[in-house]
């Protein structure tokens, strides 16, 4: 099996055409070889990005731009196993990874939590056996606090600080227990978090009360694989699924007061509109109500074929890969 | 047609014995230690039933032997040809899906464009590996991709045919101008050449310049012809007479027009008069100073002696069948190309060489034999793709006879099963496959069940993604059967509570008991739960087995006992036992369980319930009079006993409690 790391550009903005439309294809910078399957990554800093593989290994790769290559910085090996580090034959594989410079957290199939450092070559914490099932997905809920997803349908909040490895608060699927795949945190509000479970459910918490899902979407009609609010406007979410579909959902109530940012600065003016709305849009995602026909869903993929399986967003780009071994950038997700 | 025999290079049958086993895609051989009477073999007899070989004693000494692995289809393991799978997948799905209620024209432009698709996703693969062919330093490499390009070309040269005759049907009159296009994208050697004496200062005086002129005039392209023809003139003020005559005949020429702006008939009439015209011209000596124009003035008036001398500047027999077709036949007939395409192939060939498989495949295509396009390209392609995507095309034009094959499937459905299983062998290419199978109406299903329970699955979410297929497709046997191998791992590594999630998926029951039963005797070894994140919430999945519910109310009945709840943590206890909610085997311990609570101060069992207890405890030990170990094992008795006594006091004291009257 080969697998890469790959950086591509996406091009640059000022290529912009008479309609603003873009052109040209991203092309290839460098790649590297990577052992076992590529289950997540995220950029630890500008130049950092960490890795998680499906042996089991988790490994920071360096990018360096000025010759534009990849080359491997640091590696866990085995950060999760089954049974016996020394002697399994296979690790387990790692299923998440995400990042605070430099502190990094992983999860994986061995229902293994591991906090690692970047500059520290053994990790500083492992809470083994964390949960009998296994970890999906992980994500930070403060810098102290991190939510996990795992395969009965539990979102657990565990807390670093303390020593004991129990999750200091579990909450579950009201019937029956989906395997959850995915998580995110309202960027802003932390309490707000949202989930994607193997039903292709969407389903928004509210970790401050309660142990159960404050609404439960309905959303794709299989595993909902990603899900990603948008890092600087979050009444924006997408998520992607097995079923090859790519959705948009938007809660943003009024539309000619959507905030720009194609124009510059338009992160102030984005502030602004927030603040002068009342409290409605601030709880935007607890307080849902279809009858109200505040949130618009659009599917972004004309022609689905095979499973969306990763997506990522930050600003006006939305770039996705399915399984059909094709990447996508959307540079113009609020035309 | 016999199949080159294909070598194992290592396994020698001389020296081993070999024996096999068929695979999904692949054939294991292996050398075995069976015993040969090597020395009583005749020559050419190599089976070892005659021999009678006794297992074990062989007479080769004891070695390492070889498992090989025969892959028939290497071709899916070529990096850049995975654009190619892709993204014909992509244009497949999109055919099968496509209107059917659209008729006539414009459901055949939808073909046309599906076909154009096709090869615009040939030819970009062709781009990628001719980049690679380029970068790579590795001569071996660059080798293979060479080969690939040249393949490549050829499929996109015979897909491009097909289109024109088959998929567009072009008739008479556009299909000449079809077939000039062909020519000029497919020849393409003597590019190079043009662009030479294009770019230099005074062309006409490039020692190339008439080759590059005829290389026009023989594929129709008189713009540019003139265009050179007049540097010339500007450079020989002295043939400026012969070169207006020249130019003039050229840019009178009539050619067929893709609008129906003329008939037939016209276009034929007005090329009489102008051949007549390039006749006279010709006769009267104008272009005797001039050999090369008189050579391009004979070709326009479809000279065969005098195209076939310029032989070196066509390459091939069908740029030469075209080339004759433009000047002596424009508004020929798809059914009449039969005849020309076998005479100019001959002619061209000349008896020299003979035809390769690339030309027979050609003369199939233009004797419209379409069977025979498909069956030749199989046998020299090392890779059904082209064939199974060429054949479905065809068969959504409804074209293809249902040619009904020795196995009951057509020939299309055939080709598509072939290439998906071999799609099947490759570790991530396999999703493309199955696809492939959902469009094959008869044996799709059944080859989709028997290829997909033999995908490895090295990740969970592998394991989703296989699992999602079977269930929208309903496949409830391999759901089952690959929730239970999942389910098996996650037991084997320790991982319960992925176990139980496999089993809740496939709604297996007996595997869920069998996971509580291990809970069990964890408990019962160890003296207390692990995974009590798992047993404290299992919702209504507790309802999938027996088993699981007990565990779980046992499971609350701690929690109860623990919370001090001891009246609910007694009457929980009593119908575990008395619903038959939990095994016999564990009554013992669930009794056990009972003593503390019958000890405790206050009286938690009502008589009622001392009854159903003391029932139960007598049931168990009077159940199996030959339990041997029961009466043996000092513990067990003392146990029974310890029970006995405190059920008894309990009575005693709950008969008082009842009896009494609760004054305030």
């Amino acid at each position: 099996q080969d697998n890469r790391i790959s950086i591509w550009s996406a091009g640059d903005l000022g290529n912009a055409g008479l309609n603003g439309e873009y052109h040209g294809e991203p092309h290839l910078l460098c790649d590297i070889q990577h052992n076992g399957d590529v289950m997540d990554m995220q950029f630890l800093d500008q130049e950092r990005i960490v890795v998680a593989s499906s042996t089991g290994t988790v490994t920071i790769f360096r990018h360096h731009q000025n010759n534009q290559t990849l080359s491997a910085d640091h590696r866990w090996v085995k950060a999760h196993y089954h049974v016996d580090q020394d002697t399994s034959s296979g690790g387990a594989a790692c299923t998440g990874v995400v990042c605070n410079n430099p502190e990094i957290v992983t999860v994986g199939e061995d229902g293994r939590i591991n906090l690692f450092r970047a500059d520290q070559k053994d990790a500083v914490r492992t809470i083994d056996n964390a949960d009998s099932s296994t970890l999906h997905a992980v994500t930070f809920l403060r810098t102290t606090e991190i939510l996990t997803v795992n395969s009965i349908g539990q979102l657990k909040i565990w807390d670093l600080r303390q020593q004991r490895n129990e999750p200091s608060q579990i909450f579950s699927l009201a019937g029956d227990r989906v395997p959850l795949h995915c998580v995110d945190r309202h960027p802003n509000q932390q309490h707000i978090v949202a989930t994607g479970g193997q039903d292709g459910m969407l389903s928004i918490w509210d970790i401050r009360q309660g142990t159960m899902p404050v609404s439960l979407l309905n959303a794709h009609e299989a595993e909902m694989w990603e899900v990603h609010f948008h890092p600087s406007d979050p009444d924006h979410l997408f998520t992607c699924s097995e079923d090859g579909s790519l959705w948009h959902w938007d809660t943003s109530t009024n539309v000619s007061e959507k905030p720009s940012f194609l124009h510059q600065g338009g992160r102030s003016t984005a502030y602004l509109s927030h603040s002068t709305m009342n409290q409605s849009v601030v709880s935007a995602w607890l307080s849902n109500d279809p009858t109200k026909d505040r949130m618009e869903i659009t599917n972004l993929i004309p022609n689905q074929t095979l499973s969306v399986n990763s997506l990522d967003v930050l600003g006006p780009c939305l770039v996705y890969g399915t399984d059909a071994e094709a990447i996508y950038v959307n540079r113009q997700l609020f035309a | 047609d016999t199949v080159p025999p294909q070598v194992v290079p290592g396994a020698d049958p001389s020296a081993r014995q070999l024996c096999f086993a068929w695979g999904p895609a692949e054939v294991l051989v292996c050398e075995t230690l069976f015993g040969r009477a090597a020395r009583a073999l005749l020559p050419g007899c190599c089976c070892p039933a005659l021999t009678g070989s006794v297992a074990g004693t062989g007479d080769g000494a004891p070695s390492s032997s070889h498992v090989f692995v025969v892959r028939r289809d290497q071709d899916i393991y070529i990096h850049t040809l995975r654009k190619l799978f892709n993204e014909s997948h992509g244009i497949f799905m999109g055919l099968q899906r496509s209107e059917e209620e659209l008729a006539g024209k414009s459901r055949k432009a939808q073909l046309v464009q599906v076909s154009k698709n096709y090869r615009s996703v040939i030819r970009a693969c062709m781009e990628d590996m001719h980049q690679a062919a380029v970068s790579t330093r590795d001569p071996a490499l660059q080798g293979q991709y060479s080969t690939q390009v040249s393949i490549l070309s050829a499929m996109e040269l015979i897909w491009n045919l097909c289109e024109i005759l088959f998929v567009e049907a072009a008739t008479a009159g556009p299909l000449l101008l079809r077939l000039l296009d062909w020519v000029r994208l497919h020849v393409c050697d003597v590019d190079s050449m043009v662009r030479e004496v294009l770019s230099s200062e005074s062309p006409s005086k490039h020692k190339l310049f008439w080759n590059v002129v005829d290389v026009f005039v023989l594929q129709g392209r008189m713009d540019e012809a003139r265009h050179l023809l007049s540097k010339e003139a500007s450079a020989n003020p002295a043939s400026m007479n012969m070169y207006k005559i020249l130019d003039d005949l050229m840019k009178k020429m009539p050619v067929p027009s893709l609008g129906n702006t003329q008939t037939l008939t016209e276009l034929e009439l007005k090329w009489q008069h102008w051949h007549e015209e390039c006749q006279r011209y010709l006769q009267d000596g104008t272009f005797a100073s001039n050999p090369h124009m008189e050579s391009i003035c004979k070709i326009l008036l479809g000279d065969e002696d005098a195209i076939l001398e310029k032989k070196e500047l066509m390459t091939t027999w069908y740029h030469f069948l075209v080339t004759r077709l433009l000047y002596s036949h424009p508004t020929v007939k798809p059914m009449e190309l039969r005849f020309y395409a076998q005479s100019s192939m001959d002619l061209f060939l000349g008896g020299e060489s003979s035809p390769e498989p690339l030309d027979m495949i050609l003369m199939a295509a233009f004797e419209f034999e379409m069977h025979q396009v498909i069956k030749e390209c199989s046998i020299v392609l090392s890779n059904w793709w082209f064939v199974a995507h060429l054949t479905d095309l065809l068969d959504h034009c409804k074209l293809l006879q249902s040619h009904n094959l020795y196995f009951g499937s057509n020939m299309r459905e055939f080709l598509l099963l072939e290439y998906a299983s071999g799609l099947f062998s490759h570790h991530s290419l396999w999703q493309l496959g199955v696809d492939y199978f959902d469009h094959c109406p008869e044996f799709g299903r059944v080859y989709l069940e028997l290829h997909i329970e033999r995908i490895p699955l090295s990740t969970e979410q592998k394991a989703l993604k296989v699992l999602r297929i079977c269930e929208q497709r309903q496949m409830h046997e391999q759901v089952r059967s690959i929730c239970k191998i999942m389910a098996m791992k996650a037991l084997r590594n320790n991982r319960l509570g992925s176990a139980l999630s496999w089993s809740i998926r496939a709604k297996d029951a007996a595997f869920a008991t069998l996971i509580s039963d291990r809970f069990l005797k964890d408990y019962c070894e160890k003296g207390c739960f692990s995974d009590l994140d798992l047993i404290d919430n299992l919702g209504p999945s507790m309802l999938l087995s027996d088993r699981l519910t007990f565990l779980g109310k046992y499971r609350e009945f701690h929690r109860l006992y623990g919370e001090k709840r001891f009246p609910e943590a007694a009457r929980l206890l009593l119908t575990l036992m008395t619903a038959h909610i939990a095994p016999c085997s564990f009554w013992m311990t669930l009794l056990t369980d009972a003593l503390p609570l019958l000890e405790q101060k206050e009286v938690i069992f009502s008589a009622e319930q001392t009854y159903e207890l003391m029932r139960c405890l007598e049931d168990l030990t009077a159940g199996n009079p030959d339990k041997q170990k029961f009466q043996d094992d000092d513990v067990e008795t003392t146990k029974v006993e310890m029970l006995r006594l405190a059920l008894a006091r309990n009575l005693a004291r709950v008969i008082v409690k009842e009896g009494t009257v609760e004054g305030s």
